[in-house]
């Protein structure tokens, strides 16, 4: 009963975000504020009947109503309670069902937070986020019901991927759609805009945090993502530039553009048409993800099964969604006046070349990720491209946007003066310069790879030229007594970039010394046997039968030292699960400042010993830590002050 | 200018879309395989135990005749599938059939044959790390090579040969072969 | 983030990735070291999108020990490479070989940001001829508050 009401609070959805995505449109084009006024409670509405649906179908996880058949596929009565719920979305149907929610409350939060927001554009933005629910709606309606049921039920469920049966399960999906579904409010609002035939500084105002939460969002899903993949899988890979992962990656590569020449809007008036591109794209590139992922057009470890009822279905969306609002921006956009002039040498100057750069980085991955489908298509043969490729051709790319966040935010706007700012920033270069050196001397020059030197000396450009920029704008070295109190009076905006840039600079000491100098260690280890790994002393002192909720794991017991001294005990697992019967590996890890101790235990061999796998992983905490740097300097500027006190009304009469 | 620079999204976009429908109509699991038309790999594969001691499989048993060169193991689920259509070839007498055992235990190999049914005139051996089934670009169990008369492979089928493939592709491919 | 993301229903979601195995292994640490980095090149055929170098599948597996063969007889990586192409054609490779085919793959990021420059540049050009453009003349009705204006401040 509960899964019908589910069913059917999905159908009245639909029915409210039809209306809600006609008569607003209608009563903004002829100024009629009582229709306009139907956007803001059709979009509780419609939140309230999907919050329903949603509700539903994890009831029915919670409850193992078997009688459901997405239920029946992808649970079982043993799973962990987490797992019971966060199963909900581990599959097709449901993850669907929760993208659709988070747009939902998307539209809600504009109605709650949007107050002062001017009546014709909140109307036009909510009117098109409805359109979007339609869409999937139709799409979950149609091909993919999550409240399908089973007749008879089965006595249990099939049970879900042991792989899939981790905290990661709960807390990367989610992020990740917020994150996607968060770029439909840039979205929304730039078809709005369009639409109304005017961008300024006030709807830059408006995009801006709504995008910025977006981007929080995604940053983390991604970087969970990477460290689920990284404790789980058992080789101390975290990114290996599957369609997939890129698919997620892609939008984020625009989002941050957005994010950048959103503020070009805001300050200076500048760049819109260009923003308002970006603002499609992004959400577009959204949308491609899942019609990559759920399609089957290009193969990935990962993907839904497939069906090519829904690639049409998605396809189909895919095409009235970015086809229809691109050709609306072809129509619309030579109309929009330009805006404020600035010299190619200027904040702006800068942030348009890292846009560039960014953009064409976007462009690169989704060459990358497509070119096997194009190859294919054209009769050229069958092509792969994986993780040489794009280590080869993205990270070049991205090199001189480095260089260039570096020196961006030292510029003024509307002129800056290169010469000047570069001098303020040589001694930061020779750090660089040293950096390099000394990273190739230690490696022992070329018994290392090449590009550790650039990789660091980028980081260490980046992150002392941000650590200048903030001295320099707290006044440590001109008024060192006052600068404690303008660090105070700095604002949020400025923290969080400050922030974020630095955490770039840290993810990319990471991301370098992993990439480079990680020391792996197979062999089969004997009980007691010792084997030194990063300085480590590592010693295999028993395995044993661990019993789990649903599977039995092998627990084996390491001693490690450092110079003759016992300092800690590390336990990975091997697990069997018993529904589906599958094993998974649960590596141990020993995090330092320097890098990860990381241990996988595998099968019993016949020399007596286990097949043991020990991994030393330098700076792999950097990498999280620069993520999470990222992710709070988003935090803190999304609580700037502006952003909270929200966008003043409009000055009147400025079109743009 | 201005306009043709916000016409390109849209048209970047429409050639991408036809990408897509394109590609949901291709398999990129679909591997086709680079030895058409090249010359059977050297091999020289011990026979199956109990099948006599002349019975396995070399280059030369390739030449001379079309045939079809069939790679199997006891392992192999979708084998099992196939292989009632194989005893049916044989008893037809459409091509001699002639196989590889890949990966797998020769006893177990030998077993499996008594127990479905044995439509292959010679059986190689190949174990692990099955160095002839790589020299063939074989992917996975079951696949199937059309050979002609001077040793020539002509065409690779993957997965289980069922009987409306076998008249409608693979036999005429034979029939035409065997015409040369 | 291999394998997971929102990976969620999974067809054939194979066991953890334990690939290469202590018996497969070289001698010579040298060699060793050469044959994990050409097995992280070249891509696993069954498996959904892994090289062979992580990939637990039988065929990787021997493949692995295979290419390990023709490194211990003294083949060099592109040896190596061509073997194995000339077996399975170049989608095994991970990273695609430079010719005609893959010709816009290799050149497309090339050409997208010689082409998006080009975009700025022109951006720039445009800007500046707008600058450098006298100023529409004014209306009458700004004359005459420009008038009043002057009339104003000269009193």
């Amino acid at each position: 009963m509960i899964a019908e009401i589910g069913h059917f609070a999905l159908v009245l959805a639909m029915c409210v975000a039809l209306v809600q995505a006609i008569v607003p449109l209608i009563g903004a084009k002829r100024g009629n504020a009582a229709w306009m006024g139907v956007s803001g409670p059709a979009s509780s509405l419609q939140f309230l009947f999907i919050a329903v649906a949603f509700g539903a179908l994890t009831n029915a996880y919670v409850t193992s109503d078997f009688s459901v058949m997405n239920v029946a596929q992808n649970s079982h009565t043993d799973k962990p309670m987490l797992y019971k719920v966060a199963g909900v979305w581990g599959n097709h149907e449901g993850s669907l069902l929760l993208w659709i929610t988070i747009l939902s409350l998307f539209g809600f939060a504009v109605t709650l937070f949007g107050r002062n927001l001017p009546p014709g554009l909140k109307a036009r933005a909510l009117a098109v986020q409805a359109m979007i629910a339609v869409g999937f709606l139709a799409f979950i309606l149609i091909t993919s019901n999550p409240f399908a049921r089973l007749e008879p039920p089965p006595v249990n469920g099939q049970g879900l991927n042991p792989m899939l049966q981790d905290p990661g399960l709960a807390f990367h999906p989610p992020f990740l759609y917020l994150g996607y579904v968060g770029f439909s409010m840039a979205f929304s609002f730039a078809i709005a805009a369009l639409l109304e035939g005017r961008v300024d500084a006030a709807w830059a105002r408006w995009v801006r945090p709504w995008t910025l939460a977006a981007w929080i969002f995604l940053t983390s899903g991604i970087i969970l993502g990477s460290w689920w993949a990284y404790y789980t899988l058992g080789w101390g890979g975290w990114w290996y530039w599957d369609p997939v992962e890129n698919a997620s990656f892609m939008p984020w590569l625009a989002g941050t553009a957005l994010l950048h020449s959103a503020i070009v809007v805001e300050k200076r008036d500048a760049l819109k048409s260009w923003t308002i591109l970006l603002a499609i794209v992004t959400f577009g590139l959204s949308l491609l993800g899942t019609f990559l992922v759920r399609s089957g057009v290009l193969t990935s470890v990962h993907a839904f099964a497939t069906d090519p009822a829904r690639g049409v279905f998605v396809l189909l969306l895919l095409c009235l969604a970015v086809g229809g609002s691109l050709t609306l921006y072809a129509v619309r956009a030579p109309s929009m006046k330009m805006g404020g002039l600035f010299s190619p040498i200027s904040r702006e100057g800068a942030l348009l070349l890292n846009n560039v750069l960014m953009a064409t980085g976007a462009a690169t991955v989704l060459l990358g990720t497509l070119y096997p489908l194009i190859a294919d298509a054209l009769n050229l043969g069958k092509v792969s491209v994986g993780p040489p490729f794009f280590n080869a051709v993205f990270l070049p790319l991205m090199a001189p946007m480095v260089l260039v966040m570096a020196a961006a935010p030292m510029l003024s706007w509307k002129r800056g003066d290169l010469a000047g700012v570069l001098g303020r920033l040589k001694f930061v270069a020779a750090l660089a310069v040293a950096a390099a050196m000394a990273v190739w001397f230690l490696q022992g020059g070329s018994a290392g790879p090449w590009w550790t030197g650039a990789g660091f000396a980028l980081a260490v450009w980046l992150g002392l030229g941000t650590l200048l920029d903030f001295a320099e704008r707290i006044g440590l070295f001109a008024r060192p007594s006052q600068a404690l109190g303008r660090a105070a009076r700095l604002p949020n905006s400025a923290w969080g970039m400050l922030l974020a840039h630095f955490g770039l600079a840290v993810f990319i000491v990471g991301l370098t010394a992993s990439s480079a100098w990680t020391t792996e260690h197979i062999q089969s280890q004997k009980m007691g046997e010792t084997i030194m790994v990063g300085g480590f002393g590592i010693t295999l002192k028993a395995v044993d039968e661990v019993p789990g909720p649903n599977y039995t794991a092998s627990r084996a017991t390491f001693e490690i030292s450092k110079d003759g001294k016992v300092i800690d005990v590390m336990q990975p697992e091997k697990r069997q699960y018993r529904q589906p019967p599958r094993p998974t590996t649960t590596a141990a890890i020993r995090s330092g400042l320097l890098g990860d101790l990381y241990v996988v235990i595998g099968d019993a061999d016949a020399k007596g010993g286990y097949v043991t796998r020990l991994y030393f992983n330098p700076c792999i905490p950097w990498l999280w830590a620069g993520g999470a740097l990222l992710v709070l300097g988003g935090l803190i500027s999304l609580a700037d002050r502006r952003h909270r006190v929200g966008a003043p009304a409009r000055a009147a009469g400025a079109k743009a | 200018m201005r306009r043709l620079l916000t016409l390109l999204p849209v048209a970047i976009f429409a050639v991408l879309a036809l990408f897509f429908l394109k590609g949901l109509t291709l398999n990129p699991r679909d591997i086709p395989s680079v030895l058409i038309d090249r010359p059977v790999p050297e091999m020289n594969l011990a026979p199956l135990p109990g099948r006599g001691e002349a019975s396995g499989l070399s280059t030369d048993n390739l030449k001379g005749r079309v045939s079809l060169v069939n790679i199997y193991g006891s392992w192999c689920i979708s084998c099992v599938q196939e292989h009632p259509y194989l005893m049916e070839i044989k008893k037809r007498g459409d091509v001699v059939i002639q196989a590889i055992d890949w990966r797998d235990d020769p006893v177990l190999g030998a077993a499996w044959l008594k127990k479905n049914g044995d439509p292959y005139e010679r059986v190689g051996v190949d174990p692990p790390p099955g160095r002839t089934a790589v020299d063939f670009g074989v992917t996975g169990a079951p696949e199937s090579f059309i050979v002609d008369k001077a040793g020539v492979i002509r065409y690779k089928h993957v997965g289980p040969i069922n009987p409306e493939l076998w008249a409608k592709t693979l036999l005429p491919i034979i029939r035409e072969l065997e015409k040369k | 983030m291999r394998r997971l993301v929102l990976a969620l229903a999974l067809l054939s979601f194979s066991a953890p990735a334990f690939a290469v195995n202590p018996d497969e292994m070289l001698k010579d640490p040298a060699q060793e070291h050469r044959a994990r980095e050409l097995g992280k090149d070249l891509r696993c055929l069954v498996c959904q999108n892994q090289s062979i170098d992580d990939s637990d599948a039988d065929l990787a597996k021997d493949l692995r020990v295979i290419v390990r063969e023709r490194i211990a007889k003294g083949d060099s990586d592109d040896q190596v490479r061509k073997f194995v192409v000339d077996r399975y054609g170049d989608y095994v490779l991970l990273k695609p070989p430079f010719k005609a085919s893959t010709l816009a793959l290799w050149l497309g990021p090339v050409a997208l940001f010689v082409g998006a420059l080009a975009v700025i540049v022109g951006f720039y050009r445009r800007r500046r001829t707008a600058e450098a453009a006298p100023p529409p003349p004014l209306s009458v009705e700004e004359q005459k508050r420009l008038d009043k204006l002057l009339k104003e401040s000269e009193r």
